[in-house]
């Protein structure tokens, strides 16, 4: 297939659609709206459901109802809706029920703004809702990942009979570059075995998140970790460069790991032995690859578009081992690679004076 | 090497078209490109802009600080960007609505009656496509060519029977550049 111009949040959405999104549900917020915008045409002109609630809230619970059904189903919102969605991705998770979520982060807390932000690092990793649990996060840091971590998105879901989040920002929603998309899938016909499709001429099944008894909830809970355990052990992606000999290693995901990564190529340009290790799945936290290179680096640098939130995930990879710096700009703005360069720079002036010393 | 270019002017100017046909053109030629719009509060009234970046290796940042080029189309565009357009490059403006003038000797500085010699060529509303025309003589990121098959491709459906119109605007917005382009 031909390279397409297409804008972020368009390219996930028609990317759904071809990996076979059946339902959507949504409630239109900026920087995301265009994916809803799209979808409210393209579902509809294939006979498809797309449905505008009243709400995030009943948005996403819409999404528990349709994914309880064993259809694809999808949301999409940014940052403050994602809040209001927090009980379902709960309940969902609960319910062992398969559905992909995009948050399209925006520049917070509060109303914020609807600038590029990755201030939802915290919300999206650490359960997304009450109770234990973890969703599956992908971030992608380009429209073409975007569309490919959308595909991945609904695989993994299904897979897992779990809750997957593509989470990117305003800038990648927005931005429009050359990208490939997928062809079509067909759409599943016969749901899952667990699908609630009507009981008539078989045992009647159950969906539900409640266990009265603590032995239960316990049992439970135990199924539902060694499913995390089984992800975290199989799942742990990212894109890694000029890594092999680095000694200042840069971590960054999303927009800022794209930007990041100009930073990178002009520090090597310049002599220094930089590299980079872009998470792709934030959860699970790409851990094993950060502790193996934690052996090899002398120092690392954390860049996000937050207060830094991630930097908790890389200090627990590398484990004390080398210092962990922090580069960050909150509240929807977004670094640029001379800013980034500038850090590297300094991190790695401290990481030569150590050593001498 | 990195080409980063800045529109900017009024909603329904065509800054953002411009911006996108460059950006398919880039792509039919094979580079790397994005392109960015502003979508923040500036963009509910007022000044849009979006950003430009074409590239032969993988971009980082899809927003230029310092573009090479800023092409702008209205008074309070230039006030802004006149300042942040990087040392030795051009700064093409529509000078039949731009009143004010730049003290900058770093850069190239273009005006472009683009909106006299949209009407000239039959049709306002091709500023845009001058000032195109214009800058990419100016500062040739890319063939006019390639934007002149972009066009082609590009046009949306209920404009198609511009398109004779659409490619006499790039020629005249870059023959007039002409005359600003030391000889090489």
């Amino acid at each position: 297939m031909a390279r397409e111009l297409m804008k972020g949040n368009i390219a996930i959405a028609e990317a759904a659609v071809r990996a076979g999104l059946q339902a959507y549900f949504g409630y239109p917020i900026t920087p995301q709206t265009e994916l809803l915008e799209y979808l409210s045409q393209r579902m509809v002109e294939l006979g498809r459901i797309f449905l505008q609630a009243e709400s995030e809230i009943a948005a996403i619970n819409m999404v528990y109802g349709a994914a309880s059904t064993g259809v694809r189903v999808m949301t999409s919102s940014s940052s403050p809706g994602i809040s209001l969605m927090q009980e379902g991705f709960s309940y969902l998770a609960g319910a062992q029920l398969p559905c992909v979520v995009v948050d399209v982060m925006r520049g917070g807390p509060g109303l914020g703004n609807i600038l590029p932000s990755q201030g939802d690092y915290f919300q999206v990793t650490r359960s997304a809702g009450h109770g234990d649990f973890h969703p599956i996060v992908l971030a992608p840091a380009s429209v073409q990942e975007a569309i490919d971590f959308t595909v991945l998105a609904f695989d993994l879901a299904e897979q897992y009979r779990h809750l997957v989040m593509v989470v990117a920002d305003g800038q990648i929603g927005q931005m429009m570059e050359p990208a490939e998309l997928p062809s079509m899938r067909e759409v599943q016909t016969v749901g899952p075995d667990w699908a609630l499709t009507g009981a008539r001429g078989r045992p009647k099944r159950l969906i539900s998140s409640i266990y009265m008894l603590g032995e239960e909830g316990e049992a439970f809970n135990r199924q539902v970790q060694a499913r995390l355990q089984l992800i975290k052990s199989r799942e742990q992606r990212c894109f890694e460069y000029q890594t092999e000999d680095a000694e200042l290693l840069v971590i960054g995901y999303g927009t800022a790991g794209r930007i990041a990564y100009t930073a990178v190529e002009a520090a090597r340009a310049a002599g220094l032995k930089v590299g980079l290790l872009r998470p792709q799945t934030l959860w699970p936290f790409p851990e094993e690859r950060i502790s193996t290179l934690s052996d090899s680096i002398r120092a690392c640098l954390v860049v996000e578009m937050n207060a830094g939130q991630m930097i908790d995930d890389v200090r627990l990879a590398i484990g004390g081992q080398v210092p962990v710096d922090f580069y960050g700009r909150m509240g929807g703005v977004v670094p640029m690679p001379d800013d980034i360069l500038a850090a590297i720079e300094e991190t790695y002036a401290r990481m030569t004076v150590r050593v001498r010393a | 090497m990195q080409k980063e270019f800045l529109f900017a002017g009024f909603g329904g100017q065509g800054v953002m078209f411009a911006g996108q046909l460059l950006a398919h053109a880039a792509m039919s030629a094979g580079l790397e490109v994005t392109w960015i719009p502003s979508y923040g509060p500036e963009m509910r009234g007022g000044t849009a802009h979006c950003f430009v970046v074409i590239s032969d290796s993988p971009i980082g940042s899809p927003i230029s600080k310092h573009p090479q080029a800023a092409v702008v189309f209205n008074n309070p565009s230039f006030a802004r960007y006149e300042p942040i357009v990087a040392a030795g490059g051009v700064l093409a403006y529509n000078s039949t609505l731009i009143t004010q003038s730049s003290q900058r000797t770093d850069i190239l500085l273009l005006p472009v009656p683009a909106t006299q010699i949209a009407d000239e060529v039959g049709d306002l509303r091709l500023a845009n496509v001058v000032m195109l025309g214009a800058v990419l003589t100016a500062f040739p990121a890319l063939p006019l060519d390639i934007i002149k098959r972009a066009l082609e491709e590009h046009l949306p459906e209920r404009r198609r029977h511009l398109l004779p119109l659409n490619l006499q605007a790039l020629e005249a917005g870059a023959a007039h550049a002409q005359r600003f382009v030391q000889p090489a």
